[in-house]
């Protein structure tokens, strides 16, 4: 045992949370906010697009709620539905975890891509769910993404994509980390096309994700308080052997270190993206 | 000499013991000769079994052998002339990736590469081979300096990662490898890249995009580490053995999964065994690599490697 274990206070007993006590907020009438554990009427959190009124926390969304948020109603037409993984290394327990995760979400991947019209302006779509394998990029992603880039290209219309990502899907191993090659050749197709891309990066947007196409669009942007990064907090802390400012890899942190263009609150990203496209539209 | 690993003890103990006995035989008069020819066979057997059999745990071992050769050692063997240059231009310059000019049979190329060190002052000069966002930015101006005169580009990867430091993600850490990605997807000039040792995730991606991806059959290429698989997975580094295991990450697997194109032989125990050996079977891959991709004009290079790369995935439909 190391000494600093010896010295350490280790705690005796796990708290188990009892079934009651999960759900400790009546299913469906009321919602706690992760962060600043207010309670509120679901209604009024949804109506907010999940961002807390309290403390402004942009929880995560759904890819269909995010879709709804964003789009001129009824626009919206989605591409590959069905795409979804294989186990091509037939890793163990990878097929089970996919499947419960497809009965979970309803989706049968961890991203949703289309095309729809934001503000009057088509554009192809790419957004991620991190309620599904936390939205880890495997084989079925890379090619979803991929495809949707291309379509743009071929259409020419502008790409945005909203990135969720724990990073890379080890169950598919080398495959998993050929994707983040295979969409950043598809970005770089498109962009040398004269097309605009929009990357936006949602909580959390890490690994192969964030060290792919979140970060090469013709503008990056970010929700409030998304964790971005390329590695995981505590692998640094490890290395460095320091404690790190709670502010590290947040989307604040980005933009004051240039790494992002902007900041946007999601009550005003509908708004901000279609000014945007219209913009570049205009210039054409 | 060289740190012995646990499966190979058994020929190391062999060899030994035939030492002595032929240490013995030169100093007295007993004939021992047939004992020494029948221990001799023995060896070559057990050494067929042991490293013709090799599991993916052993080739990590290999892989991560710290007298395993570095790109240095083959740029020595492998080139003439190598001339490095240094510096991103932005930040600073980044000892763990190394990069210039060098000829490969009167042929000028560029060569990028990761370093690790062989010692503890060399690998922390080095940084453990394992690179900051200025690393992967030099690598980019080197090879926007390839395409400009039309040099072929040779890449050697052997890190363990992408360092993970505060300031390499204050730098872009993410970025950097993205940005080298795209960049690499439209160069017009032949890309060939050589695990050599570690293929660690974006780490070894960032400079791993290629028309050709070889790798040495004890190299390892991964996604992540074994042990920080074993962590996630299963909640204990200790299963890092069924990790590297699960995730096929040894050479002749990815061979097979089509991620890559050729397996480089080694020489019987490892690289670290005959580095001039070793050289001469990556001259071979790399020679035949460069004179197939030579007939290829400009566009096809970039469009053969988004052909290569577009078809990597397995998915189905439902």
């Amino acid at each position: 045992m190391p000494l600093k274990d010896f010295f350490g206070k280790r705690k005796k007993y796990a708290s188990i949370p009892s079934e009651k006590a999960k759900v400790d907020v009546p299913e469906g009438l009321m919602q706690k906010c992760d962060n600043c554990k207010q309670i509120y009427y679901r209604k009024e959190i949804v109506k907010s697009l999940y961002v807390c009124p309290n403390c402004g926390y942009h929880h995560p969304m759904t890819a269909w709620t995010r879709i709804e948020s964003l789009f001129d109603e009824g626009t919206f037409q989605e591409w590959d539905a069905g795409l979804t993984s294989a186990n091509p290394l037939n890793f163990p327990d990878y097929e089970e975890k996919i499947k419960k995760d497809r009965q979970k979400t309803g989706l049968n991947e961890a991203v949703v891509t289309g095309t729809g019209v934001i503000e009057n302006n088509q554009v192809a779509f790419a957004v991620m769910d991190s309620h599904f394998r936390m939205g880890s990029m495997g084989s079925a992603i890379g090619e979803k993404i991929t495809r949707a880039i291309e379509e743009a290209r071929k259409e020419s219309i502008p790409f945005i994509i909203f990135t969720a990502s724990g990073g890379a899907r080890m169950q598919e191993g080398l495959l998993s980390l050929m994707q983040m090659a295979k969409t950043s050749f598809a970005v770089k197709r498109f962009r040398d096309s004269g097309n605009l891309m929009i990357s936006v990066m949602t909580h959390p947007t890490t690994g192969g994700v964030s060290a792919s196409f979140a970060s090469i669009g013709d503008y990056n942007f970010a929700e409030p308080g998304a964790l971005i990064g390329f590695a995981g907090r505590r692998i640094i802390e490890q290395t460095i052997r320091e404690k790190l400012p709670n502010d590290f890899q947040t989307a604040e942190f980005q933009l004051e270190h240039g790494q992002i263009d902007k900041v946007i609150h999601r009550h005003d990203m509908k708004k901000m993206l279609g000014k945007i496209l219209s913009m570049h539209a205009d210039g054409r | 000499m060289a740190p012995i690993m646990e499966f190979e003890k058994p020929i190391v103990n062999l060899k030994e013991k035939i030492k002595e006995l032929k240490a013995f035989t030169e100093n007295s008069e007993i004939d021992l000769k047939d004992e020494i020819k029948t221990l001799e066979e023995r060896l070559a057997k057990l050494e067929e079994d042991i490293y013709g059999n090799l599991k993916p745990w052993n080739r990590v071992q290999m892989a991560r052998h710290p007298d395993r050769p570095t790109t240095l050692d083959y740029v020595e063997r492998l080139f003439e002339d190598f001339i490095e240059f240094h510096g991103d231009r932005l930040f600073g310059e980044d000892e763990a990736i190394v990069s210039g000019i060098a000829y490969y049979k009167n042929q000028p190329v560029t060569i990028i590469g990761h370093q690790r060190g062989k010692d503890t002052k060399e690998n922390i000069k080095r940084n453990f081979g394992m690179p900051h966002p200025e690393g992967y930015r030099k690598a980019l101006r080197h090879m926007k300096q390839a395409e400009k005169f039309n040099r072929p580009i040779i890449t050697f990867i052997d890190t363990k990662g992408a360092y993970p430091g505060k300031a390499a993600e204050e730098r872009g850490q993410s970025e950097a490898i993205a940005k080298n990605l795209m960049e690499m997807a439209g160069l017009t000039v032949p890309i060939v890249c050589i695990v050599i040792g570690e293929g660690g995730s974006g780490g070894a991606l960032g400079i791993g995009v290629g028309n050709h991806v070889h790798m040495l059959e004890n190299s390892t290429y991964s996604v992540i580490s074994p042990e920080g698989a074993a962590a996630i997975l299963w909640k204990d580094a200790g299963e890092a053995q069924r990790a590297a295991e699960s995730m096929r990450i040894t050479a002749p697997d990815l061979k097979k999964l089509g991620v890559i194109d050729e397996v480089i032989p080694e020489p019987k125990g490892g690289a670290h065994r005959d580095i001039d050996k070793q050289a001469a079977f990556i001259d071979q891959v790399l020679e035949k690599s460069l004179k197939e991709l030579k007939e290829l004009s400009s566009e096809d290079i970039v469009e053969e490697r988004w052909q290569k790369y577009k078809k990597i995935g397995s998915f189905q439909t439902v």
